[in-house]
Formats: structure tokens, sequence, C-alpha cells
């Protein structure tokens, strides 16, 4: 019984990392339609960005300062990949809209430089973070241990889906995004102005995976190639959602998350990966535009 | 959003200029580098800038893409390893001069580039490759062109190229003796887990034989993909199975993942140590010492090694590369192996194939990890066997050592328990 709870527990947690570097790609692939190949990129950003804000801490702040960089790199890697993200709007993808596959050549460009960019500055070899000490060991619940960096991670994508909800359903400007993106000529019509919202729309996507680079440092390598270890999964996560849909998002992570273990639990982690993309090319066959879909009139 | 033919075009020429970029980043990646190495060694794009007082050598490691982490290193110890010979006066009274190429993590790579070395530039050596999968992309070239390899990392044994001299650790240099030491010093129930490829499994195997041989249980084995970042799967069967010991072939950055994810689940190294072969200085400064402190690696090298010859090498490395640079194991072995190809030369009176290898059965080299000697049977080196434990600031504290080096034997002819594994693997093949 203790071992089945942990293992949904541990399901649950690795549907929460995937959620989490799909949460940036939901928003510039699946409410953009940009295949954004350099989204790995952006959260190896976000991780360098944790790495900084550690060495500063680590220079100009006394010893028992020391685990607070954590609460500081969240927001500092959320505007850094932001802000790259948005030149990347700037200078190459506002000349690619509706043409899928020039966009997707271009942002892979543009992920190879900035591997390399980070290869220059950080060097080649993986770099340390130290996890902040208040995320270390174990917490008892009930009869489970469970570590305490995986129920963080739980909660702060809990707490960023909640946030991305608010933001898109509830707010003028998250509304704004989502009538541009549904259609854009009737929206601009209306007195939108589509060129800002979409610079604005892709430095939020880009941030979110700023954000997943700071978190991943808990559990994972920092290093240049980093987001190559990601990218697949959160393409896989978005596409089984369904493009444009942020709920399918949240339910197609967590499912994957959960038959992941369950199959690797049963198997072992190759063969486990293996039946999950058998049961992923499945739902697609069933389902070819993702387990949610958001139904429209535009012809695109 | 429509688009104007000139906005076509101004997007072609925006995604030309990317790619542009792209590949100067990659290419330029030597120049990039090239400041932080050596300063008076020469060198050279190709070989029609030399003149007849200079011999060029080829270097192939990647320098760029995922194996670029570890291998930049090796290459920064091989031109050290250059200079010096050149200060000394040179191999027969000429210059080495390095023909640097990328590897780029691509094993087809390798094989054109070493191709494109030993035909174009027609260098007597090459210094380099990491993974067994860049080697055995080499072995062909290197054999087709009757040229020269020296491979500078442990391995997984089964291989005696008449072209490839390998300089790291055969498994009776590496394995073979920590498991003797785990059993003895830890425990009979030993937990295999490792990457999926060729090293882990066809170590394992050995693994599998000497273990049962010695009378403990592999209680279980479990492989993960490379690039496999999420452990807790893993980690909740470990718990179950409860072994004394773990035996780790993890390789590159998956070993990050586990170790971190390892210490979260407060599994420390006391209650279960984590014997790795594959994490050296470089890869601790990666995983985070806090977390991998306590736990065991086998090398036959560790920076930490208070011999002369290792102070001096250390001391050398850091005033030529950086203060915060850290040594290991296989960078250790790319600077004795040019050491050793040179002393090779100087006996043969010429850089010629096939009177190197004659004259390089016997050939000595004081390394900062103790003496090596080249052996000419199978082309392995001899050398020390030691098993550090990870200390707080990184480094490894050695806590046992080979008596003496450690005779080569890449196929274990000289383990009993062995005997079925040599066929399996040729047959493999």
């Amino acid at each position: 019984m203790e071992a089945i709870l942990l293992q949904l527990f541990n399901g649950l947690s690795l549907g929460s990392i995937l959620l989490l570097i799909a949460l940036g790609l939901a928003i510039t692939f699946g409410l953009m339609n940009v295949i954004n190949m350099a989204h790995g990129e952006l959260i190896m950003i976000g991780a360098y960005a944790a790495y900084v804000v550690q060495l500063l801490f680590l220079t100009y702040l006394p010893e028992g300062m020391f685990s607070w960089y954590f609460i500081f790199a969240l927001p500092a890697s959320f505007l850094l990949a932001a802000f790259f993200g948005w030149l990347l709007e700037l200078s190459v993808i506002r000349h690619l809209y509706g043409r899928p596959l020039d966009s997707l050549l271009a942002t892979f460009g543009a992920g190879l430089i900035l591997q390399q960019l980070a290869r220059t500055i950080f060097g080649a070899p993986n770099v340390g973070v130290q996890s902040p000490t208040f995320l270390a060991g174990t917490i008892e619940i009930f009869t489970l241990s469970i570590p305490a960096s995986r129920l963080f991670i739980l909660l702060l994508v809990a707490a960023c889906v909640g946030f991305m909800f608010y933001y898109f359903y509830k707010t003028k400007s998250g509304m704004r995004i989502r009538a541009v993106m549904q259609n854009r000529k009737m929206a601009s019509s209306l007195g939108i102005n589509t060129r800002r919202v979409d610079s604005t729309t892709f430095a939020i996507g880009a941030g979110f995976a700023g954000v997943a680079g700071t978190v991943l440092t808990l559990i994972g390598p920092i290093g240049p190639t980093l987001g190559t270890a990601y990218i697949v999964d959160a393409f896989m996560v978005v596409v089984v959602g369904g493009v444009g849909m942020l709920i399918g998002t949240v339910a197609s992570a967590l499912g994957i998350g959960m038959f992941n273990t369950i199959f690797e639990y049963v198997t072992n982690a190759s063969m486990g990966r293996v039946l999950v993309f058998i049961l992923i090319i499945l739902v697609l066959q069933w389902r070819p535009n993702g387990l949610f879909h958001l139904r429209t009139r535009s012809l695109d | 959003m429509c688009f104007t033919p000139s906005n076509k075009a101004l997007s072609f020429v925006f995604i030309c200029f990317l790619f542009t970029l792209a590949a100067c980043q990659d290419g330029s990646s030597d120049s990039v580098e090239a400041e932080d190495t050596p300063a008076d060694v020469q060198e050279a794009e190709d070989a029609e800038d030399l003149d007849e007082e200079q011999i060029p050598v080829g270097i192939l490691h990647s320098l760029s893409g995922t194996m670029a982490m570890s291998e930049t290193s090796v290459r920064d110890s091989e031109l050290l390893a250059i200079e010096e010979i050149n200060d000394n006066g040179g191999v027969l009274g000429k210059e080495l001069v390095p023909i640097i190429e990328d590897g780029a993590s691509d094993w087809p790579t390798f094989a054109e580039r070493a191709d494109k070395l030993l035909q174009e530039d027609e260098v007597p050596v090459i210094f380099g490759g990491w993974t067994s999968a860049s080697r055995k992309a080499m072995q062909p070239v290197v054999e087709g062109h009757n040229g020269l390899l020296f491979y500078p990392v442990q391995y997984e044994g089964m291989e005696a190229s008449p072209n490839i001299f390998y300089n790291g650790a055969a498994p009776n240099q590496q394995i073979t003796p920590a498991i003797d030491w785990l059993m003895e010093e830890k425990g009979d129930d030993i937990f295999l887990i490792g990457s999926d490829y060729v090293f882990p499994r066809i170590a394992n195997q050995a693994v599998n034989e000497q273990v049962e041989d010695a009378g403990g249980t592999i209680v279980e084995e479990q492989y993960t993909p490379l690039d496999h970042t999420d452990y807790n799967t893993i980690i909740a069967r470990i718990r179950e199975a409860d072994p004394d010991v773990i035996f780790n072939t993890l390789n590159g950055d998956s070993n990050v993942a586990f170790f971190k994810q390892l210490y979260d689940a407060g599994i420390t190294a006391d209650e279960i140590p984590v014997l790795s072969v594959s994490v050296a200085e470089e890869e601790v400064q990666g995983i985070g010492s806090e977390v991998i402190e306590g736990h065991y690696a086998s090398w036959n090298y560790y920076q930490s090694l208070g011999t002369d010859e290792n102070i001096e090498f250390v001391e050398r490395f850091q005033e030529t590369y950086g203060e915060d640079r850290v040594v290991g194991d296989p960078i250790e072995a790319g600077y004795f192996m040019v050491h050793l190809w040179a002393k090779a030369v100087e006996e043969a009176g010429t850089t010629d194939t096939d009177e190197v290898r004659k004259a390089a059965d016997g050939i000595e080299f004081a390394a900062p990890g103790g003496p090596v000697e080249i052996n000419g049977e199978n082309q392995h080196v001899s050398k020390t066997v030691r098993i550090g434990e990870v200390q707080e600031d990184g480094q490894f504290e050695q806590v046992w050592k080979s008596d003496e080096p450690v005779e080569p034997d890449p196929f274990l002819e000289e383990y009993d328990w062995a005997s079925g594994l040599s066929e399996i693997v040729t047959d493999e093949d």
C-alpha cells in the first residue's frame, strides 16, 4: 500500500515537472502557433539565472541569508528569460508568424546560438547550484516520507497554473491575448494593438520557461545543453493536451507523468518510455487534435 | 497576417543570418576557446602551413554538443603536454603542431574528421575520443589508413585494435577491484544502476559474474536512457530492495539528477553508499559536493594525490587555464598519453605507425597518477587503481589503492569467472 501511494505521488510529481516545462510552451506554441525550438534554451537561461543569483548571494551576503537566494531567483529567471524571449520575438519570430516550418528552423538556430553563448560565458562543464536548506530532506505525510523539494515544486506549479488561468481568463490583457490568438483580424479591427500583444505573449511564455529552469536546478543538471533534455517532453505534453488549450496541457502533463511512473515501475525506465509513446500514439489516433480541442469557425 | 514578397525575403535573410551565426558559433569554438589554450603552442588550421621542422598531430574531441562538457578539458591537457614537449626540444628535434578538430558529439563526424586528419593533414597520430561510440566510429578509419589513435578514457574492455592505444582503465583496472573492495568493506547485496547503452551493460555482465563468483547478490539491475532526469521510481526500487551498496555506471548528466534526487529522498552515504565509475572531479562540481559527499568513485587518478608529479601537473594546469579549473582521471590520461606517444616516437626514431607500435612496448612515464607503462601486447597501459571518497570541498580522498600498477587485462583473461564473457561480447559485435 505504501509503495503504491509513494508511486502515485511520484507520478504526480513527475506530472508537475512536465507541466512546468510545458507551461511556457503552451503559450508560445499552444496559443501563438510558433514551433519554438528554443524553448529548451529559455529554460536553460532560467537555470543559469538561478546560478548567477546564487553566486551573488554567496559573494555579497552573509551565510545565513543564503537559502533565500531561491526566492529571488524565481522572479529574476522569469524576467531574464522573458527579456530573451522578447528579443527573440522582436528579431526573428515576428517575421515568421503563420509560417510554422520556418519558425521551427529559425528558433532551432537561435537555440544553438544561446547554447554556445552559455558555453562561452559559463564554460562547457555543468555548474553546481546548491539547493536552499529549507528544501532539503524529507517531509513525513501520514506514513510517507516525501522529498521536500518535490512537494515545493508541486505547490509552485499549482500556483503558476492558477496564475495563468486567472491571467488569461479574468484579466483584460489576458483576454486581449486570447482574442488576438483566436481571431487576429477581428481583434485588430476592434482596436487591439496586435503587434504589442504578440510580443508580450511571447515574453510571458519565455518567462515561464525561465521559472521552470530555476526549479529544475533543484533536481537536475545545469549546463549549456540542459534544454535539449526537456524539449521533446515539453512538445509532447502540449501536443497531447491539445494545442491552444491550457486545461489540456494540465491534463496531459499529469496523465503522462502518472502513466510514465506506472509503466516504469512495472517494467523499467527504457521500456516505460517506449510504452508511454505507444500510449501517446494511440491517444492521438483517437483524438488527432489532442485531448482538448478548441472549436472555432475560423479557417486556419 | 499577410506576407508581401519583401517581407518574405526579409525573413529569409534573417534565417540565413541566424544560421550563419550558428555556424560561426560552432566553427569558431576553437578560436573562442583558443584564448585559454597555452600561449606558446602554435596551432595550425591544416598541414599546409607547416614546414619540414614541424610534426602535425591531430586532436579530435567534441568541442560542441553534449560531450563538450567533458571533452574540452581533455583537449586542454593534451595541449599542455604538447607545450611541455615543445619546450623541451620537441620530438626528434621537431616541433609538434596540434591540428584541432571538433567531433561535435556526433559519431559520424568523428569518423569523418579522423579521415580528414589522417588523409589531408597526414598526422601520424590522433589524440581523441571519449565515448565508446566515438572510438568505435574512428576505429575503422585509423585501421584503414594505418594511423594511430590514442584514447584517454576508461571503457568496457573486450577490444584490442592494432591502431589504438588505450590509455584509460580496462575493466580490471577500475571495475573489478572496485567490486572486490565494495564486497569486502561495504556488504554483499549490490544494486546495479547504469545508463542504457553499451558500456554499462557490458561492464555489468562482468560484474554479475564476479559478484556471483564471490558469493554476493545482485539485488537488482536497472538501466535508464541517457539524459534520463527523473529517478524517483528508481529510488523507490532502491528503498524496496534495500541493498548494502549501489554500483553506478550512469553516464553524463543523469548522474546529477540521480545524486540530487537520492539526496532529497534522504538516502545518505552512510546508509547506502554509491560507488561510481564515471564521476570525476568535474562531475562532482556539477552535482554539488554537499549532495555527493561521502560517496565513492573508482579511478586511477585524483587531483588530490600528493605526488610531486601531480602537484606540478595541477599547478601547471591551473596556471594555464585558471585557478577554478579542476582535473580528473581522463584529463590526466590525456596528458600522459601525449608524453607516452612522444617517448615511443623518440625510441622508434620515426613517426611511422608500424615502427612506433613496435617501439611502444615497455615505454614508461612518471604520470601524475603514478608510473604508467605501455603493454605492447594489448596496447593498454598498466596503472594504479584507486578508490576515493568525495569530500566536502568536492575533492576525492583516496581510501584504497592497489599496491603497484595493475597490468591491463582488457579481456579479463586472468579471471576464471569471466571465461564466458569475451565470447558473448564478440558474438554481439
